[in-house]
């Protein structure tokens, strides 16, 4: 797995190219998937209906014998497992057991803090994100996340929205205009926020936070979006629309969620992940996981036998 | 005596203690309060905002001294305010858990009880003696001085109580650290920042002591910073204690001016702690 050879051949040129570059904004529209297989040694099965048709889904990250110390801890093993395009894979297992922190490596978030410190590869678009000269600005705008408590920046609903775009585009107003629409829209806010676009995002109820949360992410326009329990602070009814969110963005992006909801997890993802410990128990797609699990600790957890 | 009334008894003593406590500390503030009123309010005239301090026995106002108090706090609060907030930034997102971050902090401590008088010698020291003579500048330095520490502090402490998860939130956006600081932080933070600096003014606006030994007093009207120049700290301190009657008022309304505008600021400050829209 470790050997050149294996790795995607994407990878390969961006590397003697320019290592650092993430940035292929004209081809943003035309989402580019990456030539390489995916793991075929972690997934053991396809998809029934992708089986059949015989187009397997693109692997749009590549994490690759990744571990993860917060100082001396090692709080993830060797961790190998593809996310596929336009697909949801959610990240499961009990408190502790690095699912967080794996997605927080994703996009590097983890930097902000001293002492701890990511080993291994991870491929976005066979470029591997953990190069130390990558740009994390442009990855952090290329892989979009959204956090567990919805944080509304300390301003309007508008500007919450403009803010990112802001960042790396000069647009004019009434561009700008359209896309704060259009990404209010797709997270499902528009209609609830129209006529008070000028208000202060904390003024929204805490459901309708996460969807600005959510609409702020992708109003950047990533291609890999993270969803660190995203529900799992709001209420039953906003939980429902965040799911339904979920179903209409993966039509889009690579979703990568971390939740502790098994219910969540059988709704809304197409693969699953469980970690337990710090390691990969077992990946595969998530009816397999929630009806024939090869491991027996996978059918313990999701059954609620413990954690 | 049964458990429960027992409870009670001590339930009682308890209040009643703790209510004559504040009491006690609320009755000295009404009496400087209504001592100043009865006293100053006698002073409070159209005079007093018009006209030059007299000499003994004749006629006047605080004119000058409102005006070099107000521009030397002023000049101040320009030096101190971003020197405050840059150096609270600093502590607060720059340099979390690094030592000299906690060298910084710890001296910047020191100087926030560094008696002010200190402070006035040290400027006399720097500033007076190399320039030859008094000056409004060095005045405003000595107060700015005092200012430094205390908005560095409550920067500080506000920028540390916006949760990282909004940082996180920002840097995630793909924003650098200055903007995220920038537009993200500084901005939950900032009615306690305008408080801090509010309460810091408060502070300055009363000190006697860093001005006796640099702008030191001016009998006269002068809008010259590099001469001495009157304020009302040093000018109550004078005057009160002068055995002349008239000079006496002055220093009562002197005072009085003093304590209402450090009440109003202190107010505003509330005020504007309070309509916080920010709650983490």
């Amino acid at each position: 797995m470790t050997s050149p050879t294996a790795r995607p051949l994407a990878a390969q040129e961006a590397d003697s190219a320019d290592s650092a570059s993430l940035d292929e904004t004209p081809a943003r529209q035309a989402r580019r998937p990456v030539a390489a297989p995916p793991i075929a040694a972690v997934v053991q099965r396809k998809p029934a209906d992708e089986a059949t048709t015989g187009t397997a889904p693109a692997t749009k990250v590549d994490i690759r014998h990744v571990n993860f110390f917060y100082g001396k801890f090692q709080a993830l093993h060797d961790i190998s497992v593809p996310l596929y395009d336009r697909h949801v894979t959610a990240f499961i297992g009990p408190s502790g057991c690095g699912k967080s922190t794996l997605l927080r490596i994703l996009n590097r978030i983890y930097e902000l803090y001293p002492g701890q410190v990511a080993t291994g590869e991870v491929y976005v678009d066979g470029i591997n994100i953990l190069d130390p000269g990558l740009d994390l600005n442009r990855l952090r705008a290329k892989v979009g996340m959204v956090f567990q408590k919805p944080t509304p920046f300390p301003m309007a609903i508008y500007d919450n929205i403009a803010f990112g775009i802001r960042l790396y585009e000069k647009v004019s107003k009434s561009q700008l205009d359209d896309r704060v629409e259009s990404a209010l829209r797709r997270a499902a806010l528009w209609d609830e926020v129209k006529d008070k676009l000028h208000d202060s995002g904390l003024s929204l109820s805490g459901g309708q936070q996460q969807r600005l949360c959510i609409a702020r992410a992708i109003a950047i326009e990533p291609e890999v979006l993270l969803l660190d329990e995203p529900a799992s602070a709001l209420d039953p009814i906003s939980t429902q629309r965040i799911e339904e969110l979920i179903a209409e963005l993966k039509t889009d992006y690579c979703i990568a969620m971390v939740t502790h909801n098994m219910q969540q997890a059988a709704r809304s993802s197409d693969y699953t992940a469980f970690l337990y410990l710090g390691e990969l128990v077992e990946f595969d797609e998530t009816e397999t996981i929630f009806t024939h699990p090869r491991v027996r600790r996978t059918e313990d957890y999701i059954t609620g036998r413990f954690g | 005596m049964p458990l429960y009334a027992r409870r009670r008894l001590s339930n009682w003593i308890i209040i009643g203690l703790s209510v004559a406590a504040t009491a006690f500390g609320l009755l000295w503030l009404v009496m400087v309060l209504g001592t100043l009123l009865i006293n100053g309010v006698g002073a409070i005239g159209p005079a007093l905002f018009t006209q030059m301090t007299p000499p003994p026995g004749s006629s006047g106002g605080l004119l000058n001294a409102i005006a070099g108090s107000l521009a030397m706090t002023g000049i101040a609060t320009l030096i101190g305010t971003p020197t405050g907030i840059l150096a609270g930034t600093f502590l607060a997102e720059y340099a979390r858990g690094n030592q000299f971050g906690e060298l910084v902090r710890f001296i910047n401590d020191i100087l926030l009880s560094a008696p002010s008088i200190i402070i006035g010698l040290f400027v006399y020291e720097v500033m007076v003696v190399r320039m030859g003579h008094f000056s409004a500048w060095a005045g405003a330095v000595a107060l700015a001085i005092i200012m430094v520490p205390v908005v560095v502090r409550t920067t500080e402490d506000m920028l540390r109580l916006v949760p990282s998860a909004l940082r996180e939130a920002a840097a995630a956006l793909g924003a650098p650290k200055w903007k995220v600081v920038v537009l993200v932080t500084y901005r939950a933070a900032m009615q306690g920042m305008v408080t801090g600096v509010l309460l810091a003014i408060a502070r300055i606006s009363g000190e006697t002591a860093p001005l006796l030994f640099t702008a030191l007093n001016n009998q006269f009207w002068s809008t010259d910073l590099n001469r001495p120049m009157a304020n009302l700290p040093v000018v109550i301190y004078q005057f009160a204690m002068s055995p002349y009657a008239d000079w006496q008022l002055l220093a009562w309304g002197g005072a009085l001016l003093i304590t209402a505008s450090i009440l109003v600021l202190n107010i505003t400050a509330r005020i504007l702690a309070a309509w916080s829209s920010f709650k983490p």
